[in-house]
């Protein structure tokens, strides 16, 4: 890393948007204080930092705050271009592909997963289900595509789509083992399933992932909380 | 212009997304067959060329399409890196994460707020919309202080991204305005705003692309017809 580069990360461990922050610095190799907010009290910093939205992840660098996931991933591969693999092609129409499902993957999949786990009737739930499985399917022909047959949406090597995707891997294993059912099914969607599993072995994202059991404890509070606060709510 | 290949753009005019992309090309120079679509009654085109989202705009460079309005933008400013002297994202990482930063907070805040003006059932709920564009636009008038340093454009000198971003929502206003009597760029309450949007409207990349805001008020009632809404207000 290069030399007088102060990295911090504002962030909250079960939090995805973290997650695919850290998947990026860990992917290129760069060092950073790794700062754990609590989201239930935020520091002076956070708010200061991102007056806008308040809300985790932001990247110091030297000081300087970057909000907003796929915004600090894109700087992080900017600003420290000479620094490990490049995130994103140096092709314009390569990279527009990338950024394109990198967007398709929050608007589609996260908000789908979102209204499975957080609907407010079976019925929101399950469309929220429906709809998460539309967008694999439709992620598994993206796969095809911008793989060219090699392992990553990147090709060879990962790119801005897989540590987008990927930054989703423990939230989504932990519903796997939560709802009992495939969710990176190798029926359906074959070259999904093959890639989570790969991207899963890689050092950068062993590094960076949180532990699938740590992550179903922390939904099951979560899902208790949620209930005990619908039931006072109801009296 | 040598060298761009075949280029088609599939629009709207109205739309304050194609506005962009179009004002984007005109800055590069760069020639293209336009195609005007029917949003409201998809044809096949658009169908074909964005399977995903069927929205304009979509770009089609050389048969292969592009979507999402900023992603095509920083497409065009990559493959036409500098042309005609316009370099359309700042160079410097920082300056771009910031630029990208707003963009993202103007598409997600401020385009849904005034839409649901247009979309809107009721008179309270419209009320509740113009506040929250009226909420967003305060905080712009902060970001372009910031983003500006004094300068004419969020950009600096000429205009860039995010003048691009913001200044294609600038036509909606105006039909708004006409629409429903609400002013939301006013020189009492963003002063630095309302100087920037008479900048902006001043380029000479808007002048040739944005429509007229009658046009805009003659889609407003279009889509508010097909979406069986409440009766237009009447504004002069």
């Amino acid at each position: 890393m290069a030399g007088g580069d102060d990295l911090k990360l504002l962030g909250a461990w079960p939090s995805p948007f973290v997650t695919r922050v850290k998947l990026a610095l860990s992917f290129k190799g760069l060092s950073y204080e790794d700062i754990e907010e609590d989201l239930a009290s935020k520091s002076e910093l956070l708010l200061s930092s991102n007056p806008v939205h308040k809300k985790v992840p932001v990247l110091l660098h030297n000081g300087k705050p970057i909000c907003q996931s796929m915004v600090i991933v894109q700087y992080i591969d900017e600003a420290f271009a000479g620094t490990g693999p490049s995130l994103l092609s140096s092709d314009p129409h390569e990279r527009a592909i990338a950024r394109f499902w990198a967007a398709y993957i929050d608007d589609k999949l996260v908000t789908s997963w979102v209204q499975s786990f957080r609907g407010k009737t079976e019925e929101d739930k399950s469309e929220g289900t429906k709809q998460m499985f539309a967008a694999l399917d439709t992620l598994e022909g993206a796969l095809r595509e911008c793989s060219k047959g090699e392992g990553y949406f990147g090709g060879e090597s990962v790119g801005l789509v897989d540590v987008s995707l990927g930054s989703l891997l423990s939230w989504l294993n932990a519903t796997e083992v939560m709802s009992e059912t495939k969710i990176f099914d190798p029926i359906k969607t074959p070259l999904l399933a093959a890639w989570a599993e790969r991207f899963r072995e890689l050092d950068g994202a062993n590094a960076a992932l949180p532990e699938t059991d740590r992550m179903v404890e922390f939904a099951k509070k979560r899902q208790a909380q949620a209930a005990a606060a619908a039931a006072a709510s109801d009296n | 212009m040598a060298g761009e290949g075949d280029l088609k753009l599939l629009g709207l005019l109205v739309s304050p997304f194609v506005v962009r992309v179009r004002m984007a090309l005109h800055m590069k120079g760069v020639s293209y067959e336009y195609i005007e679509q029917d949003v409201i009654d998809k044809g096949e085109l658009l169908l074909k060329y964005n399977p995903v989202y069927k929205k304009v705009p979509v770009l089609i460079h050389n048969g292969v399409p592009l979507c999402e309005s900023q992603i095509i933008v920083q497409y065009i400013d990559e493959v036409w890196p500098g042309t005609n002297g316009s370099s359309i994202l700042p160079a410097d990482p920082y300056d771009r994460a910031t630029a990208r930063f707003w963009a993202a907070y103007v598409d997600d805040k401020l385009f849904p707020a005034w839409l649901g003006i247009l979309k809107a059932k009721t008179q309270e709920e419209r009320a509740e919309k113009v506040k929250e564009t009226l909420a967003v636009v305060e905080l712009l008038e902060a970001a372009l202080a910031q983003c500006s340093n004094g300068k004419p454009f969020f950009a600096g000198d000429s205009i860039g991204f995010l003048d691009l971003v913001v200044g294609c929502n600038l036509l909606w206003f105006e039909a708004l305005r006409r629409l429903f009597g609400v002013t939301f760029v006013a020189a009492g309450k963003t002063p630095l705003l309302a100087a920037w949007a008479e900048r902006f409207g001043g380029t000479e990349a808007a002048r040739e692309v944005v429509p007229d805001a009658d046009k805009a008020v003659e889609f407003a009632k279009k889509l508010m017809a097909s979406l069986c809404s409440a009766p237009v207000a009447n504004a002069s």
